[in-house]
């Protein structure tokens, strides 16, 4: 039953970071130029006063009450519960429908934060710890809480590739919708900071001490965040009996493999070249039609040259108009594929392109510059998202409008 | 240098290699013993362990971490 | 588009080689937990690349390189798979001196290698192979959701597709799992897994990969008819209504299925539904475990598919099963679920 041309429209969106605790906000603060990067405050970490993060700006307790999860629910859930809601509110889909829903979230530690503050006393005595602070360890388990809270049970899965999940999990539920096997994808990821992720990064020297400057020749690095975003994906079917305008079409889609070191990219960009020209082939699309880039641009030296590169050799001048928004929201890992699709799906609906912010030297190597203005002004056709990953995982999204 | 040549073995996990089999020349990088930029991290951390030593900035790495010999000039030299 | 296993391969608590028929002899394992009988790594993986890797890797990245051998293929069109905890020695590892050392001089291999996604990499990495890579972490429907990719990229035109899954126990793993009462008391073996009574199961752990091909080949194993999960259900009735629809689909009775596999842990709980159901819907068939000879464990389904995959091939039911070969080996269908959660179904047949 797979037809491999059957439309995937994306009827509802959801986000929490740094930058807004949902897609007002978070457009409010894209538009004023506001990054959500500041001084560590919920971590209880060595680097407290010297690396700089993008948290969101609500606590647990917070969270909890928002969300109507009990206590000492792992943060990565909280988030994902928070920012899917709102995804299936805005698409009007009542979670007793009869639709055939999935859900299928990405994430890179799953509850690890939990397991973070159960492992010293376990290390100390194997007896010791409450059982509650490691039963959700799993990635599958953050999931679960939240398919359970938003009462989907059709279909959950949980892609883990590291900083490309996010956008895994959305275009497996494009796909799921193509061969018949869901009517409905509420798809994305969430991802929440947590000691092990930022001493893991720090010990490969990648982290800015000062706020990041993606795609700036003078780059030091990336800032962590965290967050969550979702798309929800439907089929025509549903779409027309909603009755309401989708914010835009999912075209193109495509994963590619770097295959080059375990976290280095190459320098040519083999892998999201690949990424790239695939989702334009989906899509049917030529690299001109592309009107907007929402680039990974973590604003290491090595991520950021290796994706302007691959861009170099599949564009020509003039270049789309491109920016890293985690220049705002930082690398919210897992689910910065999700965050990214939702900013991209909000571009096509309101011909929004998003400024790059602390850009003051382009990437010398490169023909082309980030932007640095939001605008309004131009019409966006199709917005491709870039989400690379550990393990040269690349994936690229295009969204279109419908 | 024995020392050292038995930490980097060490701590870089170089199941094939004997200590002794590392020139005292030998580039560690690429052609020579083959390592890689994350064991350069990891020779970064055994610097700080074994000789409480800090790189100060990471353009240093590929100078000090050429051989075996590099490393153990900079050491000497930065030793108190 | 039908899905062809083209070869199999593991690296479990039995032995899986492929040149002696399939579990001639077996492993036997006192208490309550199995181990990976491990092969010469270095037979399968770059012995410079073998350095960094801990067991799961290792375990992961060698059933991947020796199914590919079987089929003879060397680049495969795709590579999907799923791992429930993913890396956990080298989780524990980096948390231990995170923990330890109080943040300062840590290294990144162990975090880098904690990545879930690690294993799949390691062999797109090994294989040159810059092709579609994922790896699915969703508890016991991980391996069933790198299977349903695998289908589907068929499906969309893809040749060949391998497929697996991996997970290991680790000391931290078993300790923690062991204070959730996971794991029998007693001092049984493996082989007497379904007549120790009561509460609990014996740990598992392992790797399978499947190449799967959408043309016949000769020697293919078997091909993947079906494919089917089901999460949380109501009810036990719930579960029969998954089962027969799941055959009615395939346009099967349940007269038509000449092997039951099933998930049989030697829980007395989760056991019983096993029981129920084969009473009520499969009163004729012969059925068999798995679980006694892999262990318990999210991903053990594909351990179950590799055992079902060869019983086809090889036409012929190994004695340990103790029971009668039925007169036919055409259909098996394999039921699992893992803590009642997660619940799948794999239909296979001949080829």
């Amino acid at each position: 039953m797979y037809s491999s041309n059957a439309a995937v429209y994306v009827g509802g969106l959801g986000v929490v970071t740094a930058i807004g605790n949902n897609k007002a906000e978070c457009l409010a603060s894209l538009e004023a130029g506001k990054a959500g990067i500041a001084g560590i405050t919920l971590l209880d970490t060595i680097h407290k006063n010297t690396l700089p993060v993008a948290e969101v700006k609500l606590s647990n307790q917070e969270l909890e009450r928002r969300t109507g999860l009990r206590a000492h629910t792992s943060r990565t859930a909280l988030l994902s519960v928070l920012a899917a809601r709102e995804a299936l509110e805005d698409a009007g889909i009542s979670s007793a429908s009869e639709w055939r829903m999935g859900f299928i979230s990405a994430n890179s530690v799953g509850g690890m934060d939990k397991t973070e503050n159960f492992f010293p006393g376990f290390l100390a005595n194997a007896n010791s710890g409450h059982l509650r602070s490691v039963v959700n360890h799993e990635c599958g388990a953050v999931t679960e809480i939240a398919a359970d809270a938003l009462r989907i049970q059709h279909f959950v899965s949980t892609i883990s590739t590291a900083c490309s999940s996010g956008a895994n999990s959305i275009f497996f539920g494009a796909r799921m919708i193509r061969h018949g096997l869901l009517d409905i994808a509420v798809a994305g990821g969430t991802d929440a900071l947590t000691k092990f992720t930022l001493n893991g990064f720090n010990t490969l020297q990648i982290l800015d001490k000062e706020w990041c400057m993606p795609f700036d020749e003078e780059r030091r690095g990336l800032n962590l965040g965290e967050g969550a975003g979702y798309v929800v994906l439907m089929s025509e079917k549903v779409m027309q009996s909603l009755g309401k305008q989708p914010y835009c079409k999912l075209t193109g889609w495509a994963n590619a493999n770097d295959a080059h070191h375990q976290t280095a990219s190459s320098p040519e960009g083999a892998g999201s070249f690949a990424a790239m020209k695939g989702a334009l082939d989906m899509s049917g699309l030529a690299a001109a039609d592309i009107s907007y880039i929402n680039l990974h641009g973590t604003g290491t030296q090595n991520n950021d040259i290796s994706e302007g590169t691959a861009i170099q050799r599949l564009f020509s001048a003039p270049y789309p108009l491109m920016s890293s928004t985690k220049s705002f929201t930082g690398h919210t890992l897992g689910a910065s594929g999700g965050v990214e699709a939702v900013f991209s799906a909000l571009s096509v609906q309101q011909n929004l392109v998003y400024p790059n912010l602390r850009l003051h030297t382009p990437i010398q190597a490169l023909p082309f510059a980030a932007t640095t203005e939001f605008s309004r002004a131009h019409t966006v056709h199709h917005v491709l998202s870039n989400s690379f990953g550990f393990g040269g995982n690349c994936s690229s999204l295009i969204f279109s409008k419908s | 240098m024995s020392d050292l040549k038995a930490q980097i073995v060490a701590q870089l996990n170089l199941q094939h290699v004997k200590p002794e089999d590392i020139g005292d020349d030998m580039p560690l990088f690429a052609e020579g013993l083959g390592l890689d930029s994350i064991d350069a991290l990891e020779l970064i951390v055994l610097l700080q362990q074994e000789y409480k030593l800090k790189l100060n900035n990471a353009e240093e790495g590929p100078k000090v971490f050429r051989t075996v010999r590099t490393m153990a000039e900079y050491i000497k030299s930065h030793q108190a | 588009m039908k899905a062809y296993i083209r070869s199999a391969a593991i690296v479990a608590p039995q032995d899986g080689s492929a040149g002696t028929p399939l579990l001639r002899q077996v492993l036997t394992y006192t208490g309550n937990r199995l181990t990976c009988a491990e092969p010469d790594y270095n037979q399968f993986i770059d012995p410079r690349a073998i350095r960094r890797m801990s067991r799961i890797i290792k375990m992961g990245t060698a059933a991947a390189m020796q199914c590919l051998q079987l089929a003879d293929v060397q680049m495969p069109g795709a590579i999907t798979m799923g791992t429930a905890y993913g890396c956990l020695e080298d989780t524990g590892v980096f948390m231990k001196r995170m923990v330890e050392q109080h943040e300062e001089m840590l290294t990144p291999t162990s975090f880098i290698q904690s990545t879930h996604n690690t294993i799949s990499a390691q062999i797109a990495l090994q294989l040159q192979c810059h092709a579609y890579n994922n790896t699915f972490v969703h508890r016991g429907f991980s391996f069933e959701s790198a299977l349903l990719d695998a289908k589907m990229l068929l499906e969309e035109g893809q040749k060949q597709v391998l497929t697996g899954a991996a997970d290991e126990i680790t000391p931290y793993s078993f300790s923690i799992l062991q204070r959730f009462g996971l794991y029998k008391t007693d001092p049984g073996n493996n082989i007497d897994l379904y007549n120790r009574p009561g509460k609990g199961t014996m740990a598992g752990e392992g790797a399978a990969f499947f190449l799967l091909d959408s043309s016949d080949h000769p020697g293919n194993y078997a091909i993947v008819d079906g494919l089917h999960t089901f999460y949380k259900p109501a009810g036990i009735e719930t579960i029969w209504e998954n089962i027969t629809q799941f055959l009615a689909a395939n346009e099967l009775q349940p007269g038509d299925i000449d092997l039951l596999v099933t998930g049989r842990n030697g829980d007395a709980a989760g056991d019983k539904i096993y029981a129920e159901m084969q009473e009520a819907i499969f009163p004729e068939q012969v059925a068999i475990g798995f679980k006694f000879l892999c262990g318990e464990y999210p991903t053990a389904s594909a351990f179950a598919l590799w055992m079902a995959a060869r019983i086809l091939k090889e036409q012929q039911l190994p004695a340990v099963f103790g029971v009668t070969q039925p007169a036919s080996l055409r259909r098996v269908l394999i039921y699992n679920h893992y803590e009642q959660i997660h619940h799948s179904l794999m239909l296979l047949r001949a080829c």
